[in-house]
């Protein structure tokens, strides 16, 4: 009976541990020791991955704030930093280089026929006023704009961080305010001159020969040919781009966040530097590059036989109108 | 010398902005400028969180590079300043900050902006440490200085100093970083440090 007892107490022992040995690990894990509450909470790498900013609830009134983390300044800072100045440089000091050895081998154009003394009417003064307001804001934002870019470099070792932190506060000023007398005069421009600007036929024959200043003949061309044409929609698009980025940049928020105006900035970089090249070329042909070129915008008024050689068309046109006196002209003395 | 840096850790943050107040006071800051903020994210959804967020005092700080005049500089503790006699409110490290901690107050019309200012992390600017001139005035309604420099006076920035939760921490990077690990073995979990990746290229037991 006694052994019985031990028999039965003895597997119901082992039972027991068996049991507790079974149960024991399925019991420790439904009791956690902690609980994970980041298990489900945003991570900040996996919302980067997927946006380009982190944004959330602010309880400032100011909308700004509400923007946690938007990393793409980065790539922003790179482009400001190195690709900017590169396009810059290369365009800028490739165009110089490109005229002087133009200068060096064409030479001047000149009026072939020498001048006439007599002069018809190029540009009224309405125009001209127009031309150099624009003009001189042009070339205002062009250095305070290349300043931004290049003047930390180029200036600061010549005249000191505190009087280049000087000149670049009136160079912001200039740029800032110079912006609506250029941004009214690149409207007004592209009014006025709209109607003799749209591409023809003759524009065509102008570019297939070198518009007489690459090749050797004097194609045929209207009151603008198509050089001329170009400078306008370079002026007016380039003008237009840069006037409404730089307005952006300007009203901050108004119409776009941070990576709108970063967008902004890099338009209004690149178009800045390409017109400034442009406007280069522009200046050269208007002044050393051809002979009588400049009194167009300068006098209003260009001989005749300027007109002859560049704006046969033209010429004939006024002739018809009777605004210039025609017919085949001796040189004047 | 240290590496004064900020952690904000996530899974503490009560969203109670007491930081951005104790800011705003302890520097005097211009109506229109928060130094700090408090953003929540997901709010009112599973896995909300908050974060206090401020500049960061980034490594290579991307403001100070495009700077069109230099008026950056990191002193040998680590903190970004910048000297607002030589700011011209162009609002370029504005659009470089992947935090938003640059800002302006508006100055006249057309939308010219004034000095920059932002969190100095309570070590003031280039003027003569706990000057009047350091702390500054407002003049045209602008704030001429820089508020407190509680750094000359041997004290941490008062956002951290003050937090509640103590979810946010300042202090010399290794050292906080470390406690924050700390945190994050004994209660066994993390959210990773917010920013220190994007500020400092560099990530804490995530």
């Amino acid at each position: 009976m006694a052994r019985m007892g031990l028999v039965l107490r003895s597997l119901i022992a082992a039972l027991c541990l068996w049991l507790a040995a079974a149960a024991t690990p399925p019991a420790a894990a439904q009791q956690p020791t902690s609980v994970n509450p980041t298990a489900q909470s945003v991570k900040e790498q996996e919302l980067l991955k997927e946006l380009q900013k982190i944004q959330g609830r602010s309880s400032l009134p100011d909308a700004r704030t509400r923007v946690l983390e938007q990393p793409a300044g980065r790539e922003w800072r790179q482009f400001h930093q190195v690709t900017l100045r590169w396009i810059g440089a290369i365009v800028i000091l490739g165009m110089l280089a490109v005229l002087l050895l133009f200068y060096l081998i064409r030479g001047m154009v000149r009026i072939e026929a020498g001048r006439s003394g007599r002069t018809l009417v190029r540009f009224n003064a309405f125009e001209r006023f127009v031309h150099w307001m624009t003009a001189t804001c042009f070339i205002v934002l062009a250095l305070s704009g290349l300043n931004v870019t290049f003047g930390k470099e180029l200036l600061t070792p010549l005249i000191g961080p505190e009087a280049f932190a000087g000149w670049a506060q009136w160079a912001k000023y200039a740029h800032n305010y110079l912006s609506f007398p250029f941004s009214i005069g690149v409207v007004l421009m592209f009014l006025m001159w709209i109607a003799w600007n749209f591409p023809s036929g003759t524009d065509v024959r102008w570019i297939k020969e070198g518009g007489g200043i690459v090749g050797k003949g004097h194609p045929p061309a209207r009151r603008f040919n198509a050089g001329q044409k170009m400078i306008y929609w370079v002026v007016v698009l380039g003008g237009g781009a840069a006037a409404i980025t730089g307005y952006l940049l300007m009203f901050p928020f108004y119409a776009t966040d941070v990576s709108g105006m970063q967008t902004a900035q890099m338009v209004h970089g690149i178009v800045g530097m390409l017109f400034i090249a442009i406007m280069l070329a522009h200046i050269y042909i208007g002044t050393i590059g051809m002979q009588g070129a400049f009194e167009a915008m300068g006098k209003g008024e260009v001989d005749v036989n300027w007109a002859r050689q560049h704006h046969s068309l033209w010429l004939d046109n006024e002739i018809r109108k009777g605004r210039a006196s025609g017919g085949s002209v001796a040189p004047a003395e | 010398m240290a590496r004064m840096k900020f952690l904000c850790d996530a899974d503490r943050c009560i969203e109670c902005n007491a930081c951005v107040t104790a800011c705003k006071n302890e520097h005097d800051v211009p109506w229109g400028i928060n130094r700090r903020r408090v953003v929540t994210i997901n709010d009112g959804k599973p896995g909300e969180r908050s974060v206090s967020m401020a500049c960061m005092h980034c490594t290579d700080a991307p403001c100070a590079a495009v700077c069109p005049v230099n008026c950056f500089y990191t002193t040998a503790d680590g903190v970004v300043l910048h000297s607002k006699d030589l700011c011209i409110g162009c609002g370029y490290c504005f659009y470089a900050c992947p935090f938003g901690a640059p800002q302006y107050p508006k100055v006249g019309n057309f939308g010219s902006r004034g000095k920059m200012d932002k969190c100095t992390y309570c070590a003031g600017g280039p003027e003569t440490d706990l000057s009047a001139a350091e702390y500054g005035s407002r003049e045209n309604g602008q704030f001429t200085g820089y508020g407190s420099n509680r750094l000359a006076e041997g004290k941490l920035p008062l956002c951290a100093e003050m937090c509640s939760t103590k979810s946010l921490l300042a202090g010399d990077g290794e050292i906080i970083a470390q406690i924050y690990k700390e945190r994050v073995v004994r209660r066994g979990y993390t959210s990773g440090a917010w920013g220190w990746q994007t500020a400092y290229r560099e990530t804490i037991a995530s």
